[in-house]
């Protein structure tokens, strides 16, 4: 672990507990949903739209636009509340979440929801993808860069290796891999289920320049992508240190959080309070 | 046969730069003319088939037509989630050139017969799933494929295939080939088994059973028009494929003739459900398995007879 994420994370801010309340008013209106995993990337999510990506939300399909695929599917309401906020569709469809006619899924569905590149749901799906898209944009001569967000669960799946072998060998430096690495997942802490440690090593195995930053420090993580790339001949790799559930003192670093198929009037209350009021 | 598919990838990819070719380990020297003429365009992967097929999506979703090669059953078994979710789900014209259709690989064993391959593709939304009879058929779709938007998955036979194919009849995805008009007897048959069927055909026509053959290179999207067409005055539909009956061709025809009116009765030759016990060669499987023409001449002939109070004869 770096000297940056040894120190004590901020405190969220204006912004980030904005983002948050967004979080519930979908959690609200769906009546459930993976909480614990949509709070951990809300500040890489935030840091990439407002500060680091190039995109239109009103041609999400614009050919230069970078990339940005949420591996991790069930962290949809990170996406979702960042892709309204910044125009890509309504505000009010939030409260759609999950209901019969929604765009908005449990999981994010490419041609569904304006700036959702790809359908992900099922896991170490992303990482392959955004190899062939970084490929792409090589081969066509272009400029854009590819964020692929995943789960430190995620990073169990055999795809995610191969993916990663992939990426090493053919040097995609417009590649950038993110992990939120809220160190649990479904079942229990990632220690215990599958501990993927030494992470880093990995990664760096794999020919990835690869680094840890405290995942909720928007200073540091904003820092940390404006120098992109790590290394101008490998594809790079952030570990982003985070909290399940940060924001909620009662949900954070509880594998109970993970996700909840009933959100009651009582939890929502709960997370408002604990957010500073609706 | 398999032969014909690479090379075409070569010519398509001569006129369209959209064209890639991907493999995964394959052997050494493959495509080489067009490694040197398109080093940008050519990716020799890992032995990572999940890998293989989603990166094959993301060059799709970025506008390339990516053309995939490798061994059947590590596309349909090993990647299935990956043809399911990336290629299936997001609707993308990935190829995939599956080496080994059937029991080609029979003295490899079970691990590498591609047995339920077209059951399992034929079950995914959006996937279209070929299997021509010859390398001509093979160039014929091959030169169609580069337009069609859907998923491919396209079975590629041993190679040296008898060329039982007639350009003269034509070639469109997703429309059956009437290769003789019906009888008695409608064989409906895909892939190589159309050369089986027509050695049947030609011995039943001695015994004065008089049988079409309608070969269905598109088992997905069934031609059901023309099925139901050519089906409709016969008394026995026979279908004949290389792979487990469940799910395969027959099903589909099943499927297709139980929504008319008159379904004829259906005898389906095929594998049964297990996987196959000996080595030997696609040939010697053929013969154990009941696929070679005199054994599917003579199991329509039992079948007639057996049936004689039931079915017309009218030949």
């Amino acid at each position: 672990m770096n000297v940056a994420v040894a120190k004590a994370t901020p405190p969220l801010d204006a912004r980030s507990l904005h983002l948050r309340r967004l979080v519930v008013k979908a959690l609200e209106g769906g009546g459930r949903g993976h909480i614990g995993s949509s709070l951990s990337p809300l500040e890489i999510v935030r840091v990439l739209f407002d500060d680091i990506m190039r995109y239109r939300p009103k041609e999400p399909n614009w050919p230069d636009r970078d990339r940005f695929i949420l591996s991790k599917g069930h962290g949809c309401l990170a996406l979702y509340v960042m892709l309204a906020d910044k125009g890509f569709f309504p505000e009010a469809e939030l409260a759609t979440f999950c209901k019969r006619d929604s765009i908005l899924g449990g999981h994010p569905e490419h041609g569904k929801v304006p700036g959702v590149e790809a359908s992900t749901g099922a896991l170490g799906h992303g990482l392959p993808i955004a190899v062939g898209m970084a490929l792409a944009a090589r081969m066509q001569h272009k400029d854009h860069r590819v964020f692929c967000v995943m789960g430190d669960g995620e990073t169990n799946e055999g795809s995610v290796w191969e993916a990663a072998l992939c990426a090493g060998k053919h040097k995609l430096s417009n590649l950038v891999a993110i992990v939120d690495y809220n160190k649990v997942q479904s079942y229990g802490p990632t220690k215990v289920v599958l501990d993927m440690e030494p992470f880093l090593d990995k990664w760096r195995a794999f020919n990835f320049a690869a680094i840890d930053v405290d995942g909720h420090d928007v200073g540091e993580l904003r820092r940390l992508f404006k120098n992109l790339p790590l290394d101008p001949a490998k594809p790079a790799a952030i570990i982003c240190h985070t909290v399940k559930g940060k924001g909620l003192p009662f949900a954070e670093g509880k594998a109970e959080w993970h996700h909840k198929s009933k959100v009651t009037e009582r939890d929502v209350m709960a997370m408002y309070d604990a957010l500073g009021g609706r | 046969m398999r032969q014909t598919a690479i090379q075409m990838v070569h010519e398509l990819a001569k006129r369209d730069s959209r064209v890639v070719f991907l493999g995964s380990d394959l052997g050494p020297g493959i495509l080489e003319a067009m490694r040197l003429e398109f080093p940008e365009r050519y990716f020799m992967e890992g032995v990572s088939e999940a890998n293989f097929v989603g990166m094959s999506a993301g060059l799709a979703m970025e506008g390339f037509i990516p053309y995939l090669n490798t061994i059947a059953p590590f596309f349909t078994r090993r990647a299935f989630e990956q043809i399911a979710v990336d290629l299936c789900l997001h609707h993308l014209p990935v190829r995939m050139l599956s080496s080994g259709g059937g029991l080609v690989y029979a003295p490899l064993g079970p691990t590498h017969l591609a047995i339920e391959d077209m059951a399992a593709m034929r079950a995914l939304p959006n996937m279209t799933v070929v299997a021509v009879c010859d390398a001509p058929e093979m160039r014929r779709l091959m030169e169609q494929s580069l337009t069609w938007p859907d998923p491919m998955y396209i079975r590629l036979a041993k190679g040296g295939d008898p060329v039982v194919s007639d350009p003269a009849r034509g070639f469109t995805i997703g429309k059956g080939i009437l290769v003789r008009e019906p009888g008695t007897v409608l064989f409906v048959s895909t892939g190589v088994m159309l050369g089986q069927v027509i050695q049947a055909a030609d011995l039943l026509a001695e015994s004065n059973t008089r049988c079409g053959i309608l070969h269905m290179h598109t088992i997905k999207p069934l031609d059901t028009d023309l099925l139901s067409e050519v089906a409709a005055e016969v008394s026995l539909v026979v279908t004949v494929e290389e792979g487990i009956r469940a799910g395969g061709l027959g099903s589909a025809v099943l499927e297709a003739l139980s929504e008319g009116t008159n379904m004829p009765r259906v005898l389906r030759i095929g594998l049964p459900d297990e996987f196959p016990h000996e080595y030997g060669s696609q040939d010697t499987m053929f013969d154990t398995y009941g696929l070679k023409g005199p054994q599917i001449a003579k199991s329509v002939s039992s079948e007639l007879a057996s049936n004689s109070r039931s079915i017309k004869l009218t030949a």
